[in-house]
């Protein structure tokens, strides 16, 4: 049986106005790539980034391990200098800041070769894209592809990707795929955040979150299904966040309790 | 009124001037002080980032003044740079004959190597019809402790000419300095100047920059400050583009930062004066520790066909771009600093 290299237990995260994790149990094995799916606003995006430490997501209770390792308490930093990283499904810009500098940012020993290669990885001509800068001259797709890169270029412990898939075109949903694939190849785990189908088909095994909560874990096919069969009509006829004032909070209850009693 | 001393006088392109200069170090003949001086502040302009050995060249047009003497004037074809000493500075006078294209910019240094003093720099620029040129200026203090250096500056750019100028300074750790310049451009019919003033490294002191400039009909002025002020430095700078002919466009852009108890305040005026005259400012200052910044944008248009815009952000480094950088592995200084430091160089 392979190790933990992330084990959640019991997290709970209250954000002003709302508790946005709920007891969440999860963990990734080493060297597994393990797809989180969930409707928009059931808690993924704020799991990850309670996950990597952001500010405002401190735990209420429970407790993160990386590598058997107790995190929780950890700085952004700590936990990123112990191999855990995130890839933002929003990536930041940065003014002056040119790619090749900020590939190097991330690696122990920073390398013109391995930062071409991790350029290449995401289908970007390094040539072409050194020495641009990570501004709002890039498009969306361009800077979800450089962030997909500079985390390849990492080569982390555990590397959470929010979203790795979403503005970026279909035509290059193979080479996100590929370069997932890769990442697993070369040792790290990866905790796939995603609503497409297609995505998960590199993962090993999967979650489902709903209302905050982990309520389903297992082979990827099965909780694919449960999340189309389940969750994807809720979704449609109820919108994105269901579980908000207009629904009353009746959706929230309704699914987790019958999540729970599958 | 003007001084003629004998290093004034002695007005020697550069690569001769620091042969010269060679020579009377190694032997102590000639002026062994005017050599010393040479010497430290081709030193001095190296520390504010220039490349001495790009003097070196006959091909490039240069000065190099130190306090109130010219030590070194190289000029090229087409451009004629008089320059002379005063009681407390230098008066300078650059021409650019009509259609003269340069490949390399006019290169000059001023600075003083001394800890105390004024330095006084009145300055002109004109630049002919259908010229492009560009400028490369830094300006050195490196051992600044109570200095002024005060800039009065007058640009011509002729009809469908090009002036590019960039000026960067380096003040030394200690901020006894006062950085004082005044420029007053007018940009002729379809003429182009671009500036960019840079005080990132080292202390800034006390900085006031002063600029307008009136730009003709399909002319373009393009400003851009950039500055880094740590400690008690002061920060100051007014900006002014008229628009006045049709068509005409103009761009301010700002960039600072301001940590312990440095204070800077940007304001910037752009007029809209003509039919389809163009304006836009873009302003950004972060701020750190007890720092302050201000800004301040003024916007006037008097034709209704004209069009001017202004955006500024001004507070702490964002919050994502801090994670994101910190999620690499920085620590969180460390992450300031890189995100502060491309905001200057953008």
């Amino acid at each position: 049986m392979t190790r933990d290299m992330l084990k959640v237990e019991g997290l709970s995260v209250r954000r002003p106005g709302a508790e946005v994790l709920r007891n969440v149990d999860l963990n990734v094995g080493a060297g597994e790539v393990h797809a989180l799916l969930g409707l928009n606003g059931s808690g993924k995006t704020s799991l990850a980034l309670a996950l990597m430490g952001a500010e405002g997501y401190g735990p209420e209770k429970g407790r993160i391990h990386l590598d058997g390792r107790d995190i929780t308490d950890l700085s952004v930093t700590e936990r990123a200098q112990l191999g855990l990283t995130l890839a933002w499904q929003h990536p930041a810009r940065f003014e002056g800041l040119m790619v090749a500098d900020y590939l190097a940012l991330g690696m122990e020993e920073p390398s013109r070769e391995r930062m071409q290669e991790a350029l290449e990885a995401v289908a970007l001509a390094p040539r072409a894209y050194m020495g641009r800068a990570v501004d709002t001259a890039l498009s969306g797709g361009e800077r979800k592809r450089i962030e997909l890169a500079a985390v390849y270029a990492m080569e982390p412990r555990l590397a959470i990707l929010d979203e790795p898939d979403s503005g970026i075109d279909v035509l290059c949903l193979e080479d996100v795929i590929a370069l997932i694939r890769r990442m697993a190849a070369g040792g790290t785990s990866v905790l796939l955040i995603t609503h497409r189908d297609e995505m998960t088909s590199v993962a090993d095994r999967a979650s489902l979150m709903c209302a905050g909560t982990v309520v389903e874990t297992g082979e990827t096919q099965e909780v694919r299904q449960y999340f189309a069969r389940r969750c994807r009509p809720h979704g449609d006829l109820l919108g994105s966040q269901p579980w908000g004032t207009l629904a009353g909070g009746t959706y929230q209850r309704v699914v987790a309790e019958e999540a729970a009693g599958e | 009124m003007a001084r003629t001393s004998a290093w004034s006088r002695r007005r020697l392109p550069v690569s001769e001037a620091r042969e010269a200069a060679r020579l009377d170090v190694g032997s102590g003949r000639r002026d062994p002080a005017w050599a010393g001086e040479f010497e430290a502040m081709l030193d001095a302009y190296e520390k504010a980032g220039g490349k001495p050995d790009v003097l070196q060249g006959k091909r490039v047009a240069s000065a190099v003044i130190s306090a109130s003497d010219v030590l070194s004037v190289n000029e090229v074809e087409g451009v004629t740079i008089e320059a002379e000493g005063l009681d407390d500075g230098v008066r300078a006078h650059i021409t650019v004959a009509p259609g003269t294209k340069l490949d390399h910019p006019v290169h000059l240094c001023f600075g003083m190597t001394q800890t105390e003093g004024v330095q006084r720099i009145n300055s002109t620029y004109e630049i002919g019809e259908g010229a492009e040129v560009g400028f490369l200026a830094h300006c050195t203090f490196p051992n600044a402790v109570k200095l002024q250096h005060i800039m009065d500056a007058e640009i011509h750019i002729g009809a469908g000419a090009t002036m590019r100028y960039r000026e960067a300074h380096y003040h030394g750790p200690e901020g006894g300095i006062e950085v004082l310049p005044t420029t007053r451009a007018r940009v002729g019919e379809g003429g182009r100047l671009e500036t960019e003033f840079n005080l990132t490294e080292g202390r800034v002191g006390r900085m006031a920059i002063e600029f307008e400039v009136d730009v003709e009909a399909h002319g373009v002025a393009e400003l851009i400050a950039k500055a880094y002020g740590s400690d008690d430095d002061d920060i100051s700078v007014n900006e002014v583009v008229r628009l006045n002919g049709e068509g005409a466009r103009g761009v301010t852009k700002t960039r600072v930062a301001v940590r312990d108890r440095a204070k800077s305040e940007i304001t910037t005026t752009a007029e809209g004066n003509a039919p389809q005259a163009r304006g836009h400012m873009d302003c950004t200052e972060i701020v750190r520790g007890a720092a302050e910044a201000r800004n301040i944008p003024i916007v006037v248009v008097r034709d209704d066909r004209a069009r001017v815009t202004h955006e500024a952000a001004i507070g702490s480094v964002g919050k994502k771009e801090l994670e994101t950088l910190m999620a690499r592995g920085l620590e969180e200084e460390e992450a300031v600093d890189v995100i502060i430091r491309g905001m200057l160089r953008g």
